[in-house]
């Protein structure tokens, strides 16, 4: 399996706080991943770091077969290079409907004037309604986005991150807020996305985790803990120590 | 295509339709045209106010759509304004210059002719050369195209430097307001090469058409203000819908959400800016000409927020609703300063109108904000009823520019 | 005929005084009698011997009479041929006993004659005077003597001067007497050497006298020749086509010296022209051609070969006169060595003038930092706790200033105006800010612009109001004696007590708002509600007084700031439109919600526009113009300002 993503050696710190100290994790091609740890573990601030949000004090992170630097690379480059995230609480733009926003996220041309003169044309039309048929919001296309229930903000936003088509997709909680059914229909819908391309579960629900069935990396304090299945390192001590015995 | 964005948008259709029938509503009561009940400086009025609205829908673009406040669009304004003073006045200069010296015993070399305009136009400051920036003023052509060129570059280079180090919010509006006071303090001296606090003057005089009456001329003007508003219009609202529309209301609504979507949310936003002072721009090169006069004073920072004001009072977010507020306060503003407002008298205190205008305006300003935040086109909605979000907070053009809490982007 | 007569009465009236003179209750008259010819007629030959005849006596009325002679006072009456201090009365003249300073009668005008020593006499006469002056026992008129000197220094001043110093006993008079000798000395001591030392003496001294001692020394005056002389004091050598002489000018002194002929200029060629014109065409060539220079110079030529003009000279013939001469500046002061020793002392002092003026500068800068400090703050507060533009801060400050004013119309005593209209303004301002925070900004929070756009409304409005309330001029604060003086360091180096009194109020509410933000349980709530307003909320601070309060206190404030410009600024209703810009800069320079950030960014912007000014000192407006580039430059590179809020806490 080869190497998607690269992490290594990052630090950040605010004002005088390590957030992140001395991470380092590698993500393979094709590869479902669980993030999880404690509050304050860092896991928001890693997503941060490989989106471009937050820049590191030290440290590399390279990306993809021709090995980039994303430390270089600006939020929505390195969202082009194919990078996708989904934030915690759903972030989508409830003043416009369900098809603007799948619209704006399906993999096109970004440039101004490429959105300028863009024309609609069947084939994405269709791959919309596909999307839309696949998170289950067909008969809500034409709604506004204000107007869904959370659960189906966070179905939109996931099939906003579809609609990308990113080689890895960085989703934090997913879950939350969703029924049972639907975290089933969640955990499926990822598992399947992993198949073709790599994905970064970050989740505090064991459960949920559990259902995922992958590789678990536990982080405290900014740094890795643990790594491997979910019953190796529920069994580790120091995993149990700092996160689950608490 | 095009019938699909009429279909789509069919507040463009009744735009264009009521503006016709008042162009041709005005040019049949004007003076020359018409019966006569609408007097020439009052066709004037219009024909201003159509530039008006033509930079009031710039600024809802930018502000309403886009999420920036800009105060600075009046400085564009002015500039073009400057730009096309600059040929009427050399050119109408020229023309008087070379009567005048026709009597001379020697006809006159290019170089006197150019220093005795020189001298007429600059001899207020005490100048007599031309400065550099006034190399293309001989030519219509080329000072038309620095109408576009010269605000289209400034906004290009200011917005790519405030863009760029991420400005936003109550921050990029006092660095636009930064901007126009730097604009309007350097043009104050003197020596800035446009005639300092005199402005330029007699731009009402076309050259070469002394011979056609003001009236002809004011309903001329009135005519291209309002194809340019319509113009504008179209042009503005062909932007705003579609995919470009979505992009920059999203952009709007969460900036760093569309970032992380891919989209270079600096280009978006320097497009938008650098497309509405162009546009803001050519308003001013049309109002200019029919105000007759343009000084640093019509750029201070202040004439950039009334604008501002114009939009949020006609209901910024659509573009109509920037047309009539701009129409409606600027005409009620000089119906109350004009001092044809009749005179209230409490008994004790008689309410002056020019005196109190400014008391109205600012206090019924703050309460539009307060209770009217759509502004007078969200009457239209009263018949409309377009669909109304219900599950949402107050979103709106400013809440990127205020989010603590963790975990969003 | 008559002067003979006049000779033989004079004559008689000489002898007829030199019997009075022996009369020893008239020492002076006596004096003078003994030396009348050399009194009535003195010339330059006779005047020192008479002037140290009299100063040799060392009589008491000495002093007075040479400066009645000096200035035309004394007068000789024929009947008794005796001396007189006189003057114009009813019916002739009214005269004065020369020794004890009495009446003396009346003369007719006939009976006495004037006298009327000459410019030379007057001199000597003078130098004489400022000998007594100087030494004079009254220190005023010692003092009178140094400023005389001062006013109108000569040669002649610089002897009595040096014997005067010793004598002196006040010792601010003694070391005033030691300069002014230095000053003379630089300028009138007899030896290059002497001379020399004065100069070099004079490095140090920051006074404009010695500055224009200096410069009179090494005063220029440009001179033309065909070869550089070797014998004349050259200051430089300029080149034509710099910026030191350009060739226009160049050319123009060669013309002047008579060296070359003047340029046929444009304009020559156009009146030959016309003068020459015959119908329709000048030398044969029409005129309907020469409509450009070329054709006009060709006409002109034709002119010239005809002989009607003198020949034309071209802008060649200008350079070759310019490459055959050599333009020099030549000092007044012949002897190089002095003008050399002037022009290094002139440096070293130009150097420490400098550095005086930085420090005067400095002082100005921070005088204009505590205002911009004072009223930014406000401002700061409000937007670093609320995050709320308050538009209508700058009419906040207005408010204050009326307020002051309006305290003044009541309580004629400025001292105790001034120290009731201060807690008043803020009072007055608390209370709008307050009333504004509940009425307007309450319901607008997290939509800043919608913010800053109604209190943009309140702020016209206010505007307008104060112009209805007050009329459009401008009204006087009148600052109290005390704070009218000028602190004046030394004579490059002062700064006005209002300014003084400025900075300190600033100081005051720097440490005022250090003490309430890091001491006081309020300070802890506006901590608690500026980093996390919900998790405040939910620890029992009320966030609603807490924003109430604070955005009273900014525009409290805001009042106080008022009444400190007002005081060295007039009282206008766009004095708030004045300052706002200058605030919102100094609070994005100096970074958000902080008191230090905005110190620093009213010390940068202060400083920043008082160096601008200095450079380009004739331009204020191109001043301000640079500054807000600088800003803009600025913000590139801290985009959060000087002392910005880093990681989670900034809230991006």
């Amino acid at each position: 399996m080869s190497t998607l993503l690269e992490v290594s050696g990052v630090s950040v710190t605010f004002d005088g706080f390590r957030a992140i100290n001395n991470l380092s994790i590698s993500i393979g091609q094709a590869e479902l991943r669980a993030v999880i740890g404690p509050n304050g573990a860092g896991k928001t601030t890693f997503m941060d770091i490989i989106t471009g949000k937050t820049k590191p004090d030290e440290g590399r992170v390279i990306w993809g077969p021709r090995s980039i630097s994303l430390l270089d690379l600006s939020e929505s480059q390195i969202a082009r290079q194919g990078i996708g995230r989904k934030f915690q609480k759903p972030t989508v733009f409830e003043a416009q409907t369900v098809r603007e926003n799948l619209a704006m996220a399906l993999k096109n041309p970004r440039g101004p004037f490429d959105v300028l003169f863009y024309r609609k044309s069947r084939a994405t039309a269709a791959r919309i309604d596909e999307i839309a048929e696949e998170i289950g919001l067909t008969d809500d296309l034409p709604r506004r986005a204000g107007e869904l229930s959370h659960g189906q903000k966070q179905w939109l936003e996931i099939g906003m991150l579809l609609a990308q088509d990113p080689q890895l997709l960085l989703v934090d909680e997913p879950a939350a807020g969703m029924t049972p059914a639907e975290r089933e229909h969640t955990t499926a819908l990822l598992v399947r996305a992993a198949e073709t391309r790599a994905v970064v579960v970050v989740e505090h629900d064991m459960e949920f985790v559990r259902r995922l069935n992958c590789k678990v990396t536990v982080l405290h304090e900014g740094s890795v803990l643990a790594e491997g299945s979910l019953d190796h390192v529920t069994k580790n001590q120091d995993v149990i120590d700092v996160y689950l015995g608490r | 295509m095009s019938g699909s964005f009429i279909a789509r948008n069919p507040s463009v259709l009744w735009f264009l339709l009521a503006l016709s029938v008042f162009t041709v509503a005005v040019t049949l009561m004007s003076e020359v045209t018409g019966v006569g009940l609408i007097s020439t400086s009052f066709v004037k009025t219009l024909g201003k106010t159509l530039c008006l609205c033509l930079i009031a829908i710039a600024m809802d673009v930018v502000w309403g759509y886009c999420g920036i406040l800009s105060l600075g669009h009046f400085a564009f304004f002015g500039l073009g304004g400057y730009a096309i003073g600059m040929w009427l006045m050399y050119a109408r200069t020229e023309i008087i210059v070379v009567q005048s010296l026709a009597n001379a015993p020697l006809p006159p070399t290019d170089k006197e002719v150019t220093d005795a305009i020189a001298t007429q136009i600059f001899g207020v400051v005490g100048s007599a050369e031309f400065p550099l920036i006034w190399a293309f003023s001989h030519s219509l052509a080329l000072q038309l195209l620095m109408v576009v060129l010269v605000p289209g570059l400034l906004a290009l280079v200011f917005g790519w430097l405030a863009f760029r180090s991420r400005v936003t919010g109550v921050y990029l509006s006092i660095l636009t307001q930064a901007m126009t006071l730097a604009l309007s303090l350097y043009l104050f001296q003197n020596d800035s090469g446009l005639r300092g606090n005199n402005g330029l003057s007699g731009l009402q005089n076309l050259p070469g058409l002394d011979a056609v009456p003001q009236s002809v001329i004011s309903i001329a003007f009135f005519w291209a203000s309002a194809l340019a508003l319509g113009l504008g219009y179209v042009l503005f609202a062909w932007i705003v819908s579609g995919k470009m529309g979505s992009v920059i209301r999203a952009i709007r609504d969460n900036e760093s959400r569309v970032r992380f979507l891919g989209y270079h949310v600096e280009s978006y936003k320097l497009f938008v800016f650098t497309v509405t002072a162009i546009v803001a721009a050519i308003a001013g090169a049309l109002y200019y000409p029919q105000a007759g006069i343009i000084n640093p004073a019509e750029i201070a920072p202040i004439a950039s927020i009334y604008l501002a004001v114009w939009v949020a009072i006609g209901g910024r977010g659509r573009l109509y609703g920037a047309v009539i507020g701009a129409a409606f306060v600027s005409l009620l503003s000089s119906w109350f300063t004009g001092g044809s407002a009749p005179a209230v008298n409490l008994g004790f205190y008689t309410i002056n109108w020019t005196d109190w205008w400014l008391v109205l305006l600012g206090l019924s300003f703050v309460a539009v904000t307060l209770f009217f935040p759509k502004g007078i086109g969200g009457l239209f909605d009263l018949i409309v009823l377009r669909p109304v979000p219900d599950r949402q907070g107050d979103y709106g053009p400013d809440k990127g520019a205020w989010r603590r809490e963790e975990g969003e982007p | 005929m008559m002067f003979r007569l006049f000779c033989c009465a004079l004559a008689i009236a000489l002898s007829l005084g030199a019997a009075r003179a022996q009369d020893s209750d008239a020492p002076l008259q006596s004096l003078l009698q003994a030396n009348a010819d050399a009194v009535a007629n003195p010339s330059r030959s006779t005047v020192d011997g008479l002037v140290a005849a009299l100063l040799a006596s060392d009589l008491p009325g000495v002093p007075v009479f040479l400066e009645r002679w000096r200035d035309r006072g004394v007068y000789l009456r024929s009947s008794d041929g005796l001396f007189y201090y006189a003057t114009k009365a009813e019916g002739g003249y009214a005269l004065v006993d020369v020794d004890t300073g009495q009446d003396a009668g009346q003369a007719d005008s006939a009976d006495i004659t004037e006298l009327r020593p000459n410019a030379g006499v007057r001199r000597v006469i003078g130098s004489a005077l400022v000998a007594f002056q100087l030494l004079d026992d009254d220190p005023a008129r010692r003092l009178a003597a140094l400023d005389a000197i001062d006013r109108s220094p000569s040669e002649d001043q610089l002897e009595p001067l040096r014997l005067s110093i010793d004598e002196e006993p006040d010792p601010a008079l003694k070391d005033r007497k030691i300069r002014l000798e230095r000053l003379l000395s630089a300028r009138f001591a007899e030896t290059p050497a002497q001379r020399i030392a004065a100069i070099e003496s004079l490095e140090g001294d920051l006074g404009v006298d010695a500055r224009a001692v200096l410069n009179l020394i090494l005063t220029t005056s440009p001179a033309v020749f065909a070869e550089l002389p070797t014998d004349r004091n050259i200051a430089a050598v300029l080149e034509p086509g710099t910026e030191a002489l350009s060739e226009d000018e160049a050319y123009a002194r060669l013309v002047e010296a008579g060296f070359a002929p003047p340029l046929t200029g444009v304009a020559t060629i156009k009146d030959a022209l016309i003068a020459a014109m015959d119908g329709d065409a000048v030398a044969g060539i029409p005129v309907a051609g020469l409509s450009t220079d070329a054709a006009r110079e060709a006409a002109y030529e034709a002119l010239a070969a005809t002989g009607a003009v003198p020949p034309l000279v071209t802008l060649d013939d200008q350079a070759a006169a310019l490459a055959a001469h050599r333009f020099v500046l030549l000092y007044a002061e012949p002897d190089p060595a002095i003008t050399a020793a002037a022009a290094d002392t002139l440096e070293a002092i130009q150097f420490k003038v400098g550095l005086n003026q930085a420090a005067d500068l400095a002082l100005d800068g921070l005088s204009l930092a505590s205002i911009y400090f004072l009223a930014a703050i406000g401002l700061a507060i409000t937007f670093g706790v609320m995050g709320v533009i308050n538009m209508a801060h700058g009419e906040f400050i207005m408010m204050g200033a009326y307020t002051g004013y309006v305290v003044q119309l009541f309580i004629p005593d400025y001292t105790l105006s001034l120290l009731l209209a201060l807690p008043l303004a803020f009072a007055v301002t608390f209370a709008a800010g307050v009333a504004m925070e509940r009425l307007v900004i309450r319901w607008l929070y997290h939509r800043p612009l919608e913010t800053l756009l109604a209190t943009f409304g309140i702020s016209i409005a206010l505007q307008q109001l104060a112009k209805n309330i007050f009329g459009t001029q401008a009204r006087p604060l009148t600052s109290p004696d005390w704070l009218s003086g000028t602190l004046t360091f030394n004579e490059v180096v002062s700064i006005s007590m209002i300014r003084v009194a400025i900075f300190v109020l600033a100081l005051m509410f720097l440490g005022l708002l250090i003490y309430i933000l890091k001491r006081t349980r309020l300070g802890l709530e506006v901590r608690a509600v500026t980093q996390n307003p919900g998790m405040a909320a939910s620890m029992g601070i009320n966030p609603d007084r807490i924003n109430m309060l604070t955005f009273g206190l900014g525009s409290g404030i805001a009042g106080i700031a008022g009444v400190a410009i007002g005081l060295y600024a007039k009282v206008t209703s766009e004095m708030g439109a004045d300052y706002i810009v200058q605030s919102f800069m100094t609070v994005v320079v100096g970074g958000v919600g902080n008191v230090w950030g905005t110190l620093a960014g009213a010390t940068l912007i202060g400083f920043l526009q008082k160096g601008i000014e200095f450079l380009n000192p004739s331009n204020t407006l191109a001043a301000q113009t640079y500054m807000i580039l600088f800003i803009i430059l600025f913000i590139q590179f801290r985009p959060k300002g000087i002392i910005a809020l880093k990681g989670r806490a900034a809230g991006d």
